[in-house]
């Protein structure tokens, strides 16, 4: 089979499943949904083979819109979950999905560690700088002065930046999407999910509930003026200083992927009990 | 960064059909998944315009899928309809959605949408070498022209909201 009969062996459309999204009209996600089916189709992967492993939010209900196997965890606790899949079972494609709230505050500390790890899987945070599903809180990524009812006059806080949270950590490849890009995201988390180790994508998807103002993100976001590099220095000085809407691939790293070898240390689990046993 | 159309190569009349074939289904799966939307946030009005909608760019789908007799345009168009930004030219912009929006505003996403083909279309019909490319693509312009036309006097029907078209008395932010 050629590569392009490859390519056509699967389309888009067969990673969707007959579940009906509830996001709301005009919410960045559902682009995202159709950068995700588009990367799949685009790599070939049988649906059987993915994994799409979730936290909590709006973000996290994507598991449910494919047709590949899906894990709708527990708030923040989507990649511990990912991590443990990916270690056991590495010949599968390990796809994480979470938003800012999910992944940035409740699940902050397991991205930290996720980076460290690097573990061979992809992570894409679908980033609206708000917690959407509770109804517009902010979120580690609100700007200081973005005012909610709940934080009048807005938090004060600096945001989290996650690129560069990304970077000091390990992760392995680094790159900010759009989500009004369907095709060029789409790319990118080929890119991202062909890259050994720990991957991650930030993409900016506006939440038109709640920060109507990111509708204007379609006219802020422009490619990024140089391509990915492999240098940590040079990435840490660039993601430092981009502007936030800095799109494509930032950096891709080369350090080599944590996988211990599977089988291993495989114990009866029977055995394992009867030590615990009073 | 601005939705253009993408510009598949169309080397013969079956490609043409085949590429005008997946611009029409693309529309077809984009109105539905919108009316899917306005199905959940309860907007019923909606929901059977973008049916509608969807109804007339299958048919003109299955007319064109006619033309091109026993040749499998389904096969063709997935290997060659590969638009270079984005999404193909009839496909109303996701992204313009809103729970409370009208039927206005779904015919100016439909407007868009045809124009952006007639412009695809259009631009075929200036750069093809092929006689019978060139005839097939300024017959569809001709059609286009007319949906652009027949949208037009659709909107004559719904004229354009207020500026308090989004006001909402029940909003959802639940925080206040």
């Amino acid at each position: 089979m050629s590569s392009v009969e490859t390519r056509l062996a699967t389309k888009p459309a067969d990673y969707k499943s007959d579940v009906k999204p509830i996001w709301c009209p005009g919410c960045g996600d559902y682009h995202v949904l159709m950068s995700f089916t588009r990367a799949f189709a685009q790599l070939g992967l049988p649906p059987e083979q993915i994994v799409v492993v979730s936290g909590i939010g709006c973000s996290s209900r994507i598991p449910a819109y494919t047709n590949c196997y899906g894990f709708h965890g527990v708030h923040g606790r989507s990649l511990a979950i990912a991590a443990g899949l990916k270690v056991t079972r590495p010949d599968l494609t390990v796809v994480v999905a979470s938003g800012d709230g999910d992944g940035y505050s409740i699940g902050g500390n397991h991205f930290l560690h996720a980076c460290r790890r690097n573990i061979d899987m992809t992570y894409v945070v679908m980033d609206n700088h708000i917690y959407g599903m509770t109804k517009g809180q902010p979120s580690p990524t609100t700007e200081p002065e973005f005012d909610t009812a709940l934080s009048p006059g807005g938090t004060g806080v600096r945001p989290f930046h996650p690129l560069v949270v990304a970077l000091a950590s390990g992760a392995n490849f680094i790159a900010r999407c759009f989500s009004g890009e369907p095709n060029e995201t789409a790319d990118v988390l080929a890119e991202a999910i062909k890259h050994p180790g720990f991957s991650f994508v930030e993409i900016l998807s506006p939440c038109v509930t709640f920060r109507p103002d990111e509708k204007a993100w379609k006219e802020q976001v422009h490619p990024a003026s140089v391509g990915p590099t492999a240098d940590q220095g040079k990435a840490a000085r660039r993601l430092m200083t981009d502007d936030g809407f800095n799109i494509g691939i930032l950096y891709r790293g080369n350090r080599a992927p944590f996988q211990p070898a599977v089988g291993a240390s495989d114990t009866d689990l029977s055995q394992l009990e009867k030590g615990f046993e009073l | 960064m601005t939705k253009t159309p993408g510009t598949p190569k169309v080397a013969s009349l079956n490609d043409l059909l085949s590429v005008a074939y997946q611009i029409e289904i693309d529309a077809v799966e984009r109105y539905n998944l919108l009316a899917d939307q306005m199905e959940t946030h309860n907007n019923p009005e909606l929901v059977k315009v973008f049916r509608d909608l969807a109804r007339a760019e299958g048919i003109h789908g299955e007319e064109i899928r006619r033309l091109a007799g026993d040749f499998d345009v389904v096969t063709r168009a997935r290997q060659i309809a590969n638009f270079e930004r984005g999404e193909s030219p009839e496909e109303a912009e996701l992204g313009s959605a809103h729970y409370m929006m009208t039927p206005w505003h779904a015919l100016q996403l439909s407007l868009a949408g045809e124009k952006r083909a007639l412009a695809y279309f259009t631009s075929i019909v200036e750069t093809a070498k092929d006689p019978k490319v060139k005839t097939m693509a300024a017959e569809l312009v001709e059609e286009e022209a007319e949906h652009v036309n027949l949208v037009h006097r659709l909107l004559r029907r719904y004229p354009k909201p207020s500026v308090t078209w989004a006001d909402d008395m029940d909003p959802p932010v639940s925080q206040e």
